[in-house]
Formats: C-alpha cells, sequence, structure tokens
C-alpha cells in the first residue's frame, strides 16, 4: 500500500474467490471420486439405448451413484425434449 | 517396526523434498534411526538438498534388481549419524520400482530403522503411487494456492483407496496437512489463503505452517536441510512440526503478520 492507497479501502480480496472457488471443485471432484468405475461406460450405453427411440443430447442422462450405509441407489436422470 | 511415512503432494514444486530432507533430519536428530529414500526416479534431486550428491554410487533400483546391497547403498549422513539416505537412480526408467522390489526393500530397512521418509515424486504417476502405497502416515505438502490445494485432495483420494493400508482394509493412512511457502502478510491483505480455509478445504489435521522465507533458498543453495538453521522461522517451524509428528503438542507459529510500524505502512508500503 503506497501513500494514497493508505486512504482508500481495501483492494477486493482474491483469497476469498479462491476460497470459493476451491470448496465448489474440490466438492465435485470427491463426489465423482467416490464413483464406480463402469459408471461412465453406462451412461453412454444408456444414452444409445435412450437414442433409439428419442432424441437427446449428451448432457440429457445424468447417472450417479448414492451410497448409504446399508445400500447403493443408482440414480438416473433423463431429461427429455419437449415436444 | 518402523514408522513408514509419504512426504507427498501431487503438485510439483510445493516443497516436497526440503520437507523431507528437514523431518527425516529432525526426527535422526531426536536420536531415531531414520532413513530418507528419494522415489523420484530419473529426477534425483534429495540428494543435492543432503549434501550427499558426490557420494552416490549404487541406488534405489541397484538395490530392487540385485546389483548392490542396502548396506552398499544407503549413505550415512555426516552432520547426524542416526540418519540414512537412499538415492533415486537418475538413469533408469521410473518403471524399475516394482511393487515387489520396492515391498522387499521396505521390508529390510523396517526391521532396522525406527522412521522410513519417502519422497513421493509430483504427479500421480507410477513413482508417486509407489511412493505412498507402503505408508502409515502421509504429510501431504501443500501451498496456500488454488491449483495445489486441489491436486492435495486428489492426491488424498488416492491415499484413501490405493494405498496399501486403503487395499488391504487395514486403518486408514494418517494424514497430515503442511502449509508451506506461507506468507502472512499476504493473508493477512486477503491476498492468499489462509490456514484457517485450507484446512477448512481438505478437512485434515494441521501439522505445520512453514513461512515463505528467505532461509529455505540459502539453505538449499548449501545443501543444508533447513531444520538445521536453529535460528531461522523455517526452521523453528519444521523444527515444531518434527515434535508434533511425535505426539508433542506445540503451538503453531509464524503465522501472523509482522506489524510495521506507521511509518513503514505509509512511506515502504505493506
Amino acid at each position: 500500500m503506497s501513500f494514497l492507497d493508505y486512504f482508500r479501502s481495501k483492494k477486493n480480496a482474491s483469497a476469498s474467490v479462491a476460497k470459493e472457488r476451491l470448496q465448489i471443485i474440490v466438492a465435485h471432484e470427491r463426489g465423482q471420486r467416490e464413483q464406480p468405475d463402469y459408471l461412465p461406460q453406462l451412461q453412454q450405453e444408456l444414452l444409445e439405448v435412450i437414442r433409439k427411440y428419442v432424441q437427446i443430447s449428451d448432457d440429457m442422462v445424468q447417472v450417479e451413484v448414492d451410497r448409504n450405509e446399508r445400500c447403493s441407489v443408482l440414480e438416473l436422470n433423463v431429461t427429455l425434449p419437449e415436444k | 517396526m518402523a514408522r513408514i511415512i509419504v512426504v507427498t503432494s501431487g503438485k510439483g514444486g510445493v516443497g516436497k523434498t526440503t520437507t523431507s530432507a528437514s523431518i527425516s533430519t529432525g526426527l535422526a536428530k531426536r536420536g531415531h534411526k531414520t532413513v530418507v529414500i528419494d522415489f523420484d526416479v530419473g529426477l534425483r534431486n534429495l540428494d543435492l538438498i543432503m549434501n550427499c550428491e558426490r557420494r552416490v554410487v549404487y541406488d534405489f533400483v541397484n538395490v530392487i534388481q540385485g546389483e548392490a546391497s542396502l548396506n552398499q547403498a544407503l549413505i550415512r549422513d555426516k552432520r547426524v549419524d542416526t540418519l540414512y539416505i537412499l538415492p533415486a537412480s537418475q538413469t533408469r526408467e521410473k518403471e524399475a520400482l516394482t511393487r515387489e522390489g520396492v515391498e522387499r526393500v521396505i521390508n529390510e530397512l523396517s526391521e532396522t530403522f525406527d522412521y522410513i521418509v519417502c519422497d513421493s515424486p509430483a504427479g500421480i504417476e507410477h513413482g508417486a503411487l509407489m511412493a505412498l502405497y507402503h505408508a502409515d502416515e502421509a504429510i501431504v505438502v501443500t501451498n496456500p494456492e488454488v491449483s495445489s490445494v486441489r491436486d492435495s485432495d486428489r492426491i488424498l483420494g488416492i491415499l484413501q483407496s490405493k494405498s496399501r493400508r486403503a487395499e488391504m482394509g487395514l486403518d486408514p493412512v494418517k494424514e497430515h496437512l503442511l502449509l508451506t511457502r506461507y506468507n502472512p502478510d499476504r493473508v493477512s491483505k486477503g491476498e492468499m489463503l489462509s490456514v484457517g480455509d485450507v484446512e477448512e478445504i481438505l478437512a485434515i489435521p494441521l501439522l505445520g505452517v512453514i513461512p515463505e522465507s528467505q532461509v529455505v533458498l540459502n539453505a538449499s543453495n548449501q545443501g543444508l536441510p533447513v531444520i538445521l538453521e536453529e535460528g531461522s522461522d523455517a526452521g523453528q517451524a519444521y523444527e515444531d512440526a518434527v515434535a508434533r509428528l511425535l505426539g508433542e503438542e506445540r503451538e503453531h507459529r509464524f503465522m501472523t503478520a509482522q506489524k510495521k510500524g506507521f511509518f513503514t505502512r505509509m512511506f515502504k508500503g505493506g
């Protein structure tokens, strides 16, 4: 801070931006880390099956595995295009 | 049985080798028989940091391949007599570190040493996986900077899934966060992630904070583990980290900015 800066308000703090970005990306990557290895391929094959009947884009099928203490739930979300 | 500690980070250049040198020297200085192994095949550097680069005759790969005995390859430190260095090979392929070979060497060292410190290469490839595989504990070296923190989190995931302890369903590898190149001044200005921020994101216990310091480069220039610069801030911070590793309670130091006088702030900035 120079003489003039001393009287100005603090510069925008970039550390808080860094923290926020990290929290988001780390949470996302941890979520993926716990997913089984076969998931991407499963997603791809599901996409192909659905495309036999409806035209959808790649991002319209979401596959996730939720693990609880006693069981795992395979969650499948397919968004169909509006008619 | 030796305690096996890996010094790892994912990202390069954050201070793994500096940390391996200082932690192993610190453990040995307290009388524990310690060996530090360089796993960075092809990019050996621990020997330089520890000032024994001209004494390397045989290396880790020679021992794995049966071309030399452990006793022939181990270099005894000239400053601390309970400390030994096992250098990496500079010429071989990194695949020369076979899982069985590494295991054999670690088991043999385990019989006579109290501590085995494994200096991991950067990345998440073969050499890094071999370095962390046998670990009982991991020191995750992290800089307060986005790419380093993200990579540290990635390496934590690997420790939890690909280490021997994870594969065999044993107690998990004990994780320690070591924050290096910390600049309290910049933290107080909101320009750098704080210790608290990094702890919150990575969610592992804090082993220590090493302040960014000119002493570190000065020490490495001379091949002196910075922990032996006993009057320096970084040296003392490493000393504290070693004490905590051994179960002592020590308050964290060097984490707040030096207070500057009114005139310094006005005319010199900061």
